[in-house]
């Protein structure tokens, strides 16, 4: 009975292959389209997308610092994908960490630039506005068995523009720029405090923000995979009436799940703008951030370490469209790029389904969990789409 | 030449790791009622997929009066004549019954509907058959006998010469069983051929000419009828001597555990209620059963009782507390165990291994979890000790994801946390539903060993046989009420289905 499984037989290995090969395709068919573009430098061009930051390898200094770079653009894409998969776990689609993240950066924005909170407060302040669009979420849906995602969606839109009415007034917007001011500038304690900087080339924006997030990951695994309340979250995900015949609290459990669902939306807000590498603009659609999270949790196979992983791949990809040559490529082929790996992470669970065509129990792969992750999948890919087609809605500082 | 509609040849169709159906032949002569038996898992349901063309088979030829076809999807087989009643009907319950006999084959002109011309249809097939119908009432007004009445009109207004009972009795009353039997012989001797998929042998010595078994896959063999006996068929379906009966020592009941007083439930479905005013009491060390035909009321008040659903009014007391309005969690707590209807919507997280689901009542408890961590080592432990105990079998001991299992095991792993949980009462619903003889014997048993170690049983159950063998006292409910008590020892089945059918009642209805 204490037979080892066969190591690719491991769930945990085999969604990491599939995701893996995903990822691999597409980049493949991003090397196709770039082909369609302009043949004569594909491969220059793909080149220069996968070769990234590395391309500085002959200067230490630099090289580290855009790593760094590439870290710190992370975090927020993995702690929005944790938020989603924690909520995932307990049959809880947060689509509306989008708007969980936008009320963060409303929260912790205007706390640092017009109150001139300290750091900490103002990061505390971005994860209770989260919990607090969670538990809006949470308390509809619990009490009055509203969609989800239908409650979210709605309040996406409600925190975008409560975000752009109180983030564009004087106190908080420079006018003559359209977006907010420097925290840096206006209140230096405002800034999540250095992590490392030294080592990553002086980089400024290297913060704690880069640990918590991997302490935030853990945690969640830990409370998932070894906790009371980890155990009837997921009871209460794979089969909500079961939990409830075995007496769990579902209400209670909605609720608490969407308020730290949001919470760690809100975390997310708060760790990428308290860093001041990024401002808000006026923005006329949902910032991208919560629906590639979306994505991110299922190419990390709805892992909390799998997120991180996945994360960086994307937003490595991502800044990659930045060292494309922009006389041949539009830098956006490498946002299409990710849209077409995050369109394929809809198909993990096909693959591993795949992987195991051998086997009869897997005859009952949860056919909701594909629809589910083909639902993510779309509507991140709908995100990136979007993002193409109006400006983003933060001024991200040049690299 | 014998004259056979329906052919199929040394079908096989293989499943990953399982093979399903292992070189069967199934011959259906014209005009005949062939009964297709055995147990769940033999493999009758996808020898009837294939015949419907909802799996391909890897070997093996299908013929249709001698001439070989290719049925490669439902239509293929609807065109070929071959019509099917399904367990669960498929009815829009909404529709008339004349529009749910032409939907999918509405007679029209030029897209407008022509309802007379199939009206007249359906009254002159009704009229030939002995099929009664009211055309025009709704199907939500009409009795389950009805309605399954209207599910073979279906087949015969679409022309079809094959029908295909798949356990056809078990929603009727005894009653019902007569009339429907009635119309099978009816069918058959216009020239209709019948497929009856049970297993009941009464029903088929009673109305089958010949019957096939299949057993774990493989083809057995083809008996006629009245040349078999109800014992060779059982042992050839379960491939050993089968005791019907439970053996069991006469009830000794003591102290009442559970008082329930004028228990009204909403029902959902309509503004009636789904329960009304039922008032009973069960005590230690008997097996009293609520019997009835499904939708009775049965499942509302099984989920008032333990909580799942909110309750009108009334009272339940346990071991002398009122725990009408406490939640689940209280109840499980303070003494109610409960076998849930259906294991797959209540009684398992198919997705959790089985150590998660054995502790689904208890992992909370001080020797599972430590604030608020659990301890998994001792899960693993109590897993294995109750397999060992209820003989549950899984392919990777504690581990196994239950979706994995069979479902006689993963009921057993039900029956095994309910009943090992602290209880004085034990609510079984349906614990015997989809399982095959073997695991009925077995759940039977352990039911007994509770009760003649003390505990107050109520039964839940819609199968006669194990409402007769099983309980020490028997309620039938109807529409809602309780409508008689009667002791299993001194009534007969014709009895029991009187009361089912609502044709005689007992107590007087309380204003």
């Amino acid at each position: 009975m204490k037979e080892k499984t066969p190591f690719l037989k491991r769930p945990g290995v085999q969604t990491a292959l599939a995701s893996l090969l995903c990822a691999v395709l597409g980049i493949l068919i991003g090397f196709i389209v770039l082909l369609l573009m302009n043949p004569a430098h594909a491969a220059e061009g793909m080149w220069a997308i996968l070769k990234n930051f590395f391309k500085y390898s002959n200067n230490t200094k630099n090289l580290m610092y855009y790593f760094g770079s590439t870290l710190v653009k992370s975090v927020p894409v993995i702690l929005c994908a944790e938020a989603i998969l924690f909520a995932y776990k307990a049959g809880l689609f947060n689509i509306g960490a989008a708007g969980q993240y936008t009320v963060g950066i409303l929260a912790c924005v205007y706390t640092a630039v017009a109150l001139h909170w300290n750091w900490f407060f103002a990061l505390l302040a971005a994860i209770v506005a989260g919990a607090v669009w969670g538990l809006l979420g949470g308390i509809v849906k619990a009490f009055f068995n509203v969609n989800e995602v239908i409650a979210g969606i709605m309040l996406n839109w409600i925190g975008l523009y409560l975000t752009n009415i109180v983030l564009g007034r004087e106190t908080v917007m420079d006018t003559t720029k359209s977006e907010t001011y420097e925290i840096v500038k206006v209140n230096p304690s405002g800034t999540l405090p250095g992590f490392l900087q030294g080592l990553f080339g002086g980089n400024q924006y290297m913060t704690i923000a880069i640990p918590l997030a991997v302490i935030i990951a853990i945690l969640i695994k830990i409370v998932l995979n070894k906790t009371t309340f980890g155990y009837e979250l997921k009871a209460t995900g794979y089969n909500k009436e079961a939990a409830r015949y075995a007496g769990m609290n579902a209400k209670r459990n909605i609720v608490l799940t969407l308020v730290i669902s949001g919470a760690i939306s809100g975390l997310a807000a708060g760790s990428y703008y308290l860093t001041g590498i990024e401002h808000f603009k006026i923005a006329s659609s949902v910032p991208g951030m919560g629906f590639n999270g979306i994505a991110v949790a299922f190419l990390g196979g709805l892992d909390p370490i799998g997120a991180i992983v996945a994360g960086l791949f994307v937003e490595y990809i991502t800044l990659g469209g930045q060292y494309l040559n922009t006389n041949y490529f539009n830098p956006q082929v490498a946002d299409l790029m990710v849209s077409i790996i995050i369109y394929l992470c809809g198909f993990v669970l096909f693959i591993k389904h795949i992987f195991n065509k051998n086997k009869a129990s897997v005859g009952a792969v949860n056919a909701n969990a594909v629809t589910d992750a083909d639902a993510a999948a779309n509507e991140a890919a709908k995100s990136a789409i979007e993002k193409t087609k109006t400006p983003d809605t933060g001024a991200e500082k040049e690299v | 030449m014998e004259d056979y509609v329906i052919e199929m040849l040394h079908i096989t169709k293989e499943f990953p790791g399982i093979i399903a159906n292992d070189d069967i032949t199934l011959q259906l002569k014209r005009g005949e009622i062939h009964a297709l038996l055995g147990e769940n898992g033999a493999g009758k349901s996808t020898l009837m997929s294939v015949l419907f063309g909802l799996y391909t088979p890897e070997k093996g030829t299908i013929k249709k009066n001698g001439k070989e076809v290719k049925i490669n999807n439902p239509n293929d087989a609807t065109a070929l004549g071959i019509g099917m009643v399904h367990q669960h009907f498929m009815l829009v319950d909404i529709f008339s019954v004349l529009d749910n006999i032409i939907l999918g084959a509405e007679p029209n002109k030029c897209g407008f509907l022509t309802k007379k011309e199939a009206k007249k249809k359906v009254m002159d097939l009704s009229e030939k058959y002995g099929l009664k119908v009211d055309p025009d009432a709704l199907i939500e007004d009409i009795t389950v006998g009805m309605q399954q009445r209207v599910e073979i009109l279906k087949m015969l207004y679409r022309d079809n010469e094959v029908l295909i009972f798949d356990e056809p009795t078990a929603v009727l009353t005894p009653q019902e069983i007569d009339e429907l039997m009635k119309i099978m012989k009816n069918l058959a001797a216009e020239g209709k051929s019948i497929l009856f998929i049970t297993h009941k042998l009464n029903e088929i010595m009673e109305v089958a000419d010949r019957c096939t078994i299949l057993r774990k896959g493989k083809y057995i063999g083809t008996v006629d009828v009245n040349k078999t006996t109800k014992e060779e068929l059982s042992t050839m379906m379960v491939g050993r001597h089968v005791k019907f009966a439970v053996d069991k020592a006469p009830a000794n009941p003591g102290a009442e555990v559970l008082k329930v007083e004028n228990l009204c439930i909403k029902s959902k479905l309509h503004s009636k209620d789904a329960v009304h005013n039922v008032s009973f009491n069960v005590r230690k060390g008997e097996i009293v059963c609520i019997a009835g035909i499904d939708g009775n009321g049965q499942t509302e008040f099984v989920y008032g009782l333990t909580g799942l659903d909110d309750i009108k009014s009334g009272k339940i007391i346990l071991d002398g507390e009122d725990i009408t309005h406490k939640n689940i969690r209280y109840k499980n707590t303070h003494g109610m165990s409960h076998i849930p209807e259906d294991r797959h919507k209540h009684g398992l997280v198919l997705d959790y291994s089985l150590e998660e689901n054995m502790s689904l009542q208890r992992y909370f408890e001080p020797e599972f979890s430590k604030a608020g961590f659990l301890n998994k080592d001792k899960m693993r432990e109590y897993s294995d000790r109750l397999a060992t105990a209820f003989d549950v079998r899984s392919s990777e001991g504690a581990k196994t994801i239950v979706r994995s299992m069979s479902g006689g095991n993963q009921q057993k792993a039900i029956v095994a946390r309910e009943m090992d949980k602290d209880h004085d009462l034990l609510i079984a619903v349906q614990p015997t539903r989809g399982l095959d003889v073997g695991a009925i014997e077995y759940i039977h048993t352990e039911i007994v060993k509770q009760r003649d170690a003390g505990c107050a049983i109520l039964l839940v159950s819609l199968e006669l046989d194990e409402v007769m063998n099983l309980s020490d006292r028997i309620l039938v409910m109807y529409e809602g009420e309780i409508v008689g008590e009667l002791d299993p020892k001194s009534t007969t089945l014709q009895e029991l289905g009187l009361y089912m059918s609502g044709a005689k009642r007992d107590r007087v209805k309380e204003a």
